[in-house]
């Protein structure tokens, strides 16, 4: 009997921390699964942030680095030039990637460093309980935004896939979601690309993915799922923003 | 053998370069040297200053608290740093550039129209080669090809051409001090 | 410059030197933002480091440099950031995750007058948080204080050798006056990258087990743990890798004690002479971490008092002061905001001391 699914080889066999409902675990695994089918797992780095994945590396059995929080850009940057054949990602939060490190990922993006940034976001920063991300939602409540999110007070959530679009030194840039067997199959063909898109030396490369996090949004794990879809999608609407193959 | 030296003129006018080239005429010479810039918001058209120390024995402190010879390329430079002479330092003036100074300790000064020799051969520019030519004639540190290969060696590549004209005004400025 | 011969002499900035010799000790990886008075690194390096091979970014920030600092490090290579005070301290977090990563890696300050933007000119005021850490946590790097511009391109080479060798960020501690001033330097310390095996690089986990960098440990315990460790490093590196210089120490009766810019006018003092019926001598540190405590204890016992001298409103004369532990009284000059202390002051400094002793000792 052949076994149709099992485990992917890069994956560690071990629970994770993650909370019940939780994307990471879903897009970690992608990674493994792809990491397997390219074979490049001696050949790959990863970047884990600050924020609930900061354990990626209990999960992916791969040479991997913590970076500072918002800095994965710039340490990814420093091991790619030291080790230009091996294939670097940097796996990073909304709060990470689009708060505190902003600088980071517009100048990287910006040098069109061959890189493939993994974007998870959740619209929440969980690892500290709940506060306002600064992709959440005009109205949305979290524990900083207890009366939901002023554009007012708080500004406007933050499409990281249309700012970086426009920079000239990016390659690839696209947003999903995993809240489908569908959309976790296009996620993962997007994330291959990412790949493909730095191992063909085409330059940068980022996916963002919208990811449930029932904990903090206060709801269930169904009803994270519909709210990616029906409001998360609309802020942040889904498909390919920049393709170095297709030019336009 | 010691000297200590404060070479100040507007940026621009090549005090840079003049106390680079003694330093490593000397250094080439084996003598001991620190050349000690203002840097930083010197740029044209503001008073540029370096320290020039040279000594067979170790040096210490590269700012220099009192001069043997003062190198001054125009009036706001002498105000400067007419405060660091000292009754036996020697004065080496721009005079196309600096009119009347009170002697008042009656030191030995040198007054060399640079810019006006410097114009004359055709490049105004060279005036700190004319200063370098007076004041290495009268404390006769180097000769006078080793400095000419230090010039030849800054003036590599893109400033080549200028190398004949900083030659001569070298020259004209040993030659200048020789009637004085 | 294109290329540097051995034995030859060159006329250098102290800046240029710094970088020449991070290239010649195999620095391939340079991550620098302009401030000055540290430009010229800048500007050897993006002229040289195209020359041979190597990686020269104009970073977006320090947050930037330093961080990509910690990258290249993590990958194995030899690497290197430059800065002056303001910039120093944007790099601290990353100098923190170093030190927590145990990654090496060479950081340079070209101190200049503070606080806050303060000015360009020479200072030693960042004095404490060089040798106290700088950034969160128990953590030490390694300072080296250059008193030359020869000193500052052989003290880069052995930076680079100590930062491998103890898989620590090291600090070379300079100033504006000796970042700018020029003097002759040769390059003749041999380069050696591949003396210490990183067998815990990040390279691929190809065929062997994965490697992790990090300095997260969330499991109680084991962060204590961690730290036992390092404090274990730092006590190896307290003693075996302390530098100091001494001059006329043996017989003195007043010894002063500095470092870099301060220590030479202090040496310009000495070999002026004095009229004074005392007899003065020196210890310059060159390692600030660790601080040469024993030797600064030894001449406690013997000396009448002990002078620290500083461009800074006192900051190594606290750890002077540790390491006399009141065997014998502790004076203190320093100048601050660009003030260089002079010959002259110093020995007007060196009367105050004798007037102050004598008048103690008719009196008694």
């Amino acid at each position: 009997m052949e076994a149709i699914y099992k485990t992917p080889k890069t994956l560690i066999d071990t629970p994770t921390h993650y909370c019940p409902g939780c994307g990471h675990g879903i897009v970690q695994r992608l990674i493994a699964e792809i990491i397997d089918e390219m074979d490049i797992r001696g050949k790959t780095i990863g970047l884990a942030p600050v924020g609930c994945a900061v354990l990626a590396y209990n999960y992916l059995d791969i040479d991997m680095c913590e970076a500072a929080h918002g800095r994965p850009p710039s340490v990814a940057t420093g091991i790619k030039r030291v080790h230009p054949e091996k294939i670097v990602f940097s796996y990073q939060g909304d709060g990470d990637l689009a708060a505190i490190g902003t600088a980071e990922i517009i100048h990287t993006a910006n040098r069109g460093e061959n890189i493939t940034v993994i974007f998870v976001n959740n619209a929440v920063y969980g690892m500290t309980n709940g506060q306002m991300a600064p992709t959440t939602l005009i109205n949305q409540k979290t524990l900083t935004t207890p009366h939901g999110r002023s554009e007012k007070n708080d500004g406007y959530p933050l499409r990281v896939c249309e700012i970086l679009s426009v920079i000239d030194g990016s390659r690839f840039i696209a947003r999903t979601s995993i809240t489908s067997p569908k959309n976790i199959i296009k996620t993962k063909q997007l994330l291959e690309k990412g790949f493909k898109t730095q191992i063909q030396e085409k330059g940068f490369s980022l996916i963002e993915i919208l990811s449930p996090c029932p904990v903090y949004w206060r709801m269930s794990s169904v009803e994270s799922l519909k709210f990616i879809d029906k409001e998360m999608s609309t802020t942040f609407p889904l498909g390919i923003f920049k393709d170095w193959e297709s030019r336009n | 053998m010691s000297e200590k030296v404060i070479l100040a003129g507007l940026g621009g006018q090549g005090m840079m370069l003049l106390g680079r080239l003694i330093a490593q005429a000397l250094m080439l010479e084996g003598k001991n040297v620190t050349f000690y810039p203002s840097y930083g918001t010197e740029v044209r058209g503001g008073t540029a200053y370096y320290h020039l120390t040279v000594s067979e024995e170790e040096i210490f402190s590269p700012v220099i608290e009192e001069a043997d010879t003062l190198i001054m390329m125009n009036l706001p430079s002498y105000l400067k740093f007419k405060g660091f002479l000292k009754p036996d330092s020697m004065l080496f003036l721009n005079s196309s550039m600096i009119d009347k100074i009170e002697n008042e300790m009656n030191i030995d000064v040198y007054r060399i129209p640079a810019t006006k020799i410097a114009n004359n051969i055709g490049n105004v520019v060279a005036s700190n080669m004319v200063m370098l030519g007076a004041y290495n004639e009268v404390k006769n540190l180097v000769s006078i090809p080793v400095f000419l290969s230090c010039l030849k060696n800054v003036l590599k590549g893109r400033k080549e051409p200028f190398y004949e004209v900083n030659k001569l005004a070298i020259e004209r400025g040993a030659e200048f001090v020789r009637k004085y | 410059m294109t290329s540097t011969e051995k034995n030859k002499k060159y006329l250098l900035t102290g800046n240029e030197a710094c970088a020449e010799a991070a290239i010649q000790a195999g620095c391939r990886f340079y991550y620098g933002y302009p401030i000055t008075p540290q430009n010229e690194i800048l500007t050897h390096m993006a002229i040289r480091m195209p020359q041979v091979g190597g990686t020269f970014i104009q970073v977006e920030s320090e947050l930037a440099a330093i961080n990509m600092v910690y990258g290249s490090a993590a990958a194995g290579a030899r690497t290197m950031t430059s800065s002056s005070g303001p910039g120093i301290s944007l790099k601290q977090e990353g100098i923190s995750y170093l030190a927590g990563s145990e990654l090496p890696c060479v950081i340079v300050n070209i101190q200049r007058g503070g606080p806050g933007l303060g000015d360009i000119s020479p200072s030693q005021a960042d004095y404490f948080q060089a040798v106290k850490g700088g950034g969160h946590g128990d953590y030490h790097t390694i300072v080296l204080a250059p008193g030359s511009v020869q000193e500052t391109a052989d003290l880069v080479f052995d930076a680079f050798d100590l930062a491998d060798c103890y898989r620590n960020p090291v600090m070379i501690l300079s100033d504006a006056q000796l970042g700018q001033m020029m003097e002759p330097v040769v390059f003749n310390k041999k380069c050696k990258p591949n003396l210490y095996k990183k067998d815990w690089a990040l390279t691929g986990a190809d065929g062997r087990k994965r490697n992790i960098i990090k300095s997260f440990y969330p499991v109680k315990g084991e962060l204590e743990k961690f730290n036992a460790k390092l404090q274990k490093k730092y006590r190896q590196i307290k003693a075996e890798e302390v530098r100091y210089e001494e001059i006329n120490i043996e017989n003195a009766d007043i010894v002063i004690v500095a470092y870099g810019t301060c220590a030479r006018i202090c040496k310009e003092f000495l070999k002026k002479g004095q009229s004074l019926n005392v007899k003065v001598g020196l210890i310059r540190p060159i390692t600030l971490w660790p601080f040469p405590a024993d030797i600064i204890q030894k001449v406690s016992e013997r000396v009448q008092a002990i002078l620290t001298v500083e461009m800074s409103a006192g900051q190594m004369v606290e750890d002077v002061r540790l390491s006399v532990s009141g065997r014998c009284p502790v004076h203190f000059y320093g100048r601050t905001g660009g003030g260089i202390p002079t010959p002259k002051e110093i020995l007007k400094k060196i009367s105050e001391i004798v007037s102050v002793r004598e008048k103690v000792t008719c009196t008694t």
